[in-house]
């Protein structure tokens, strides 16, 4: 069977520039990986390929077997990954529950027909969609904001409704940018949990970008280090923390006397 | 202040069927008792808009029009609601039981009656109320493109003309004997039963021209669409002007007389009614997303292409639906009339009103109209005052009156008694 994910030789330029080079990427179901690097090393690059925000001049990306490469975003979301951004992007006119509901459209069935004249189709999905909603608050233990606008919300909880928002796609796998970025200590326990919980309630295989190592150890199974584009060390986090070539590219070369 | 707080804390049992019962009356009584009341308050005939061309040409008639709207309207309507309270909160919690759609059919009929029997004095008062339900489908529809999806969009007086035009061809061809096109190929007693789907068809040619707008939108946004969209309203017009077949600048007289008051109400209800369904579903709701972050919505499966085709030619389509009952309203239409300045004035009824709510447009379209209409002794001046009050609004409120609301029909109706008693404890 195909593996969940898979990405083959995917290199990209901008212009001249390239952001990405020889990308590959396996992620079976159920799995957590990560992605770490310095700053500017492509990480988000990455995500953007994958995701459809840019197609990569090469190499070739696919979900289940079936190829995603130059499909449209929403194509994407919709066969199964969903992903959260580094700088929270909300809607921030809307309020958490419609956040939530919003997520849903790409199960909705009822067309536009169905939405101008409320047909009862369009009611029963409507209604089912606000329950599963309200499952998703509750887990995301955001459910006490439901009818706030999402602006007025302290920014862990802000972190919670996009997770809660990208799981309402019903994805297969998630990609988070980030999800720990501008967080307390504290925030950033109750965060490792929900990402867990997340992992086992939805068996969702996860893929994920940190600067934090703390995060990253505690996570993933098989972390990559990207640096200018390039992949320089890969396996489970303990032989990442060791290895010479990541602690060269995050701390420098120590000279010797 | 806490006194005039305590005078309107006094009305506040009083439910929407209240509201109605007291309007009811005063209405009824205007009907019968309006010539005498104005006589004996030697007033030259039953004021019109609440006596505001009165009070603005001959300023010593102020104490006559009060005392006429103080006795035909504020005190039935005030008395009697706070009266009738009890068994207008008995009746709405009645109403309450019944299926929502079925109660809110109910009281729009009853908003009907009411507004037949005041429009009724005379002809004038029909009109005001007409051109006032054509600029309500108008507002909510631009509402749909500049507040739900946050585009700024000029184009929708072409839209107008697109559907004006394209309507009145229609019945002129098919159902009167004209100058223009010659006989009636239809016969003219099928005009009114066939006017819908001529309406429809205005909206269609409406939604069609949208996409002249729509298709740039996927790649700009702001100043530009803006400017694209205000090209293509010259660009309607300008080609009508040209058109001999359609009457160049003379434009299009005699419409056959379709666009009666129950008419123009009816679609002013249906607009209202669809509108609000499809804001409030996540189809609508995915245009918010789209003005809020299309990144996100993109990323959050939202097809953010068909989302604002979508929006694009909705909104036209009741443009064009709006424009074809104003042609039948006027039965007159000529290009001049969708230029800059309708596309102001519509354009002041959304903003003034509020973004991103039906109810606000409501609000919005209603006051200016209305505001337009009364003002309109003051000539020239009519032009500087409206425009500052808009400024107000806008330093005040820069999202409009009553902005970022949806139409919640439950609360509206619900009975009152019971949220006074929780006050007083």
């Amino acid at each position: 069977m195909a593996p969940l994910l898979e990405v083959k030789d995917m290199t990209h330029y901008f212009g001249g520039l390239r952001a990405v080079n020889n990308f590959n990427l396996t992620i079976e179901p159920g799995q957590i990986n990560g992605l770490i690097g310095p700053n500017g090393a492509g990480k988000t690059t990455v995500f953007n390929l994958i995701t459809g925000v840019y197609t990569p001049t090469e190499g070739s990306i696919s979900l289940e077997g079936q190829n995603i490469k130059g499909l449209e975003i929403h194509e994407i979301a919709s066969m199964g990954l969903g992903r959260t951004f580094q700088n929270l992007l909300l809607w921030r006119h809307m309020n958490v529950l419609d956040h939530i509901r919003m997520a849903h459209y790409s199960q909705l069935d009822y067309g536009l027909f169905g939405a101008f004249f409320g047909t009862r189709k369009s009611r029963r999905e409507e209604k089912a969609v606000i329950e599963n909603s309200y499952k998703l608050l509750e887990i995301f233990d955001i459910s006490q904001f439901a009818d706030h606008i999402v602006g007025n919300l302290p920014y862990g909880a802000q972190r919670r409704v996009e997770m809660a928002r990208a799981m309402a796609t019903n994805p297969k796998i998630l990609f988070l940018d980030e999800p720990t970025a501008g967080m307390t200590p504290d925030e950033l326990i109750r965060m490792i949990e929900i990402i867990r919980q997340v992992h086992r309630d939805f068996g969702v295989a996860i893929f994920l970008i940190e600067h934090r190592m703390k995060f990253v150890m505690e996570l993933c199974e098989s972390i990559q280090t990207l640096v200018f584009g390039e992949v320089i060390a890969e396996g489970p986090p303990e032989e990442i923390q060791n290895n010479p070539k990541v602690i060269e590219a995050y701390l420098g070369k120590e000279d010797v006397h | 202040m806490d006194k005039i707080k305590n005078f309107f804390r006094m009305f506040s049992n009083i439910p929407l069927a209240g509201w109605l019962m007291g309007s009811f009356v005063a209405v009824l009584m205007e009907y019968y008792l309006g010539d005498a009341i104005s006589y004996y308050l030697y007033l030259p005939k039953i004021p019109v808009l609440f006596g505001a061309l009165f009070i603005l040409k001959e300023p010593i008639m102020i104490p006559s029009v009060l005392a006429y709207d103080l006795i035909i309207y504020a005190l039935p309507i005030l008395l009697l609601g706070k009266l009738l309270a009890p068994f207008a909160n008995a009746l709405a919690r009645m109403l309450e039981k019944i299926p929502l759609s079925l109660a809110t059919l109910i009281y729009i009929v009853a908003i009907y009656g009411i507004l037949h029997l005041w429009a009724g004095i005379n002809d004038y008062r029909v009109l005001v109320v007409k051109l006032t339900m054509v600029s309500i489908i108008l507002t909510i529809s631009l509402n749909i493109i500049n507040g739900y999806q946050g585009e700024f969009s000029c184009s929708h007086p072409g839209f107008m003309a697109l559907g004006a035009y394209t309507s009145s061809t229609l019945t002129l061809l098919l159902f009167t004997d004209d100058k223009m096109f010659g006989d009636a190929l239809l016969p003219a007693a099928l005009g009114p039963w066939l006017f819908p789907f001529v309406l429809i068809a205005g909206g269609a040619v409406a939604a069609i021209g949208s996409l002249a707008v729509a298709i740039p939108s996927f790649r700009t946004r702001g100043d530009y669409l803006a400017i694209i969209s205000l090209a293509f309203m010259f660009i309607v017009k300008s080609a009508v002007e040209n058109m001999e077949i359609l009457g160049g600048p003379r434009g299009m007289s005699s419409q056959p007389a379709y666009a009666t008051l129950p008419v123009v109400f009816a679609w002013m209800a249906l607009c209202v009614w669809i509108i609000h369904n499809f804001t409030t579903s996540i189809m609508g709701k995915a245009l918010n997303a789209v003005r809020d972050n299309e990144a996100a919505a993109n990323s959050m499966t939202v097809n953010t292409r068909k989302t604002k085709v979508t929006a694009f030619m909705f909104g036209a389509f009741w443009a064009g639906v709006a424009g074809g009952l104003f042609a039948h309203v006027l039965r007159y239409v000529n290009p001049g009339t969708f230029g800059i300045q309708k596309l102001a004035e519509i354009l002041a009824m959304v903003y003034f009103g509020g973004l991103n709510s039906i109810y606000g447009s409501i609000v919005g379209a209603v006051s200016i109209s209305v505001l337009g209409e009364a003002l309109r002794p003051l000539e020239l001046w009519k032009w500087i005052i409206i425009p500052l009050i808009l400024i107000l609004v806008m330093i005040f409120r820069p999202h409009g009156l009553i902005s970022f609301t949806e139409l919640n029909v439950k609360n509206i109706i619900r009975p009152r008694d019971k949220k006074l008693s929780k006050g007083v404890e």
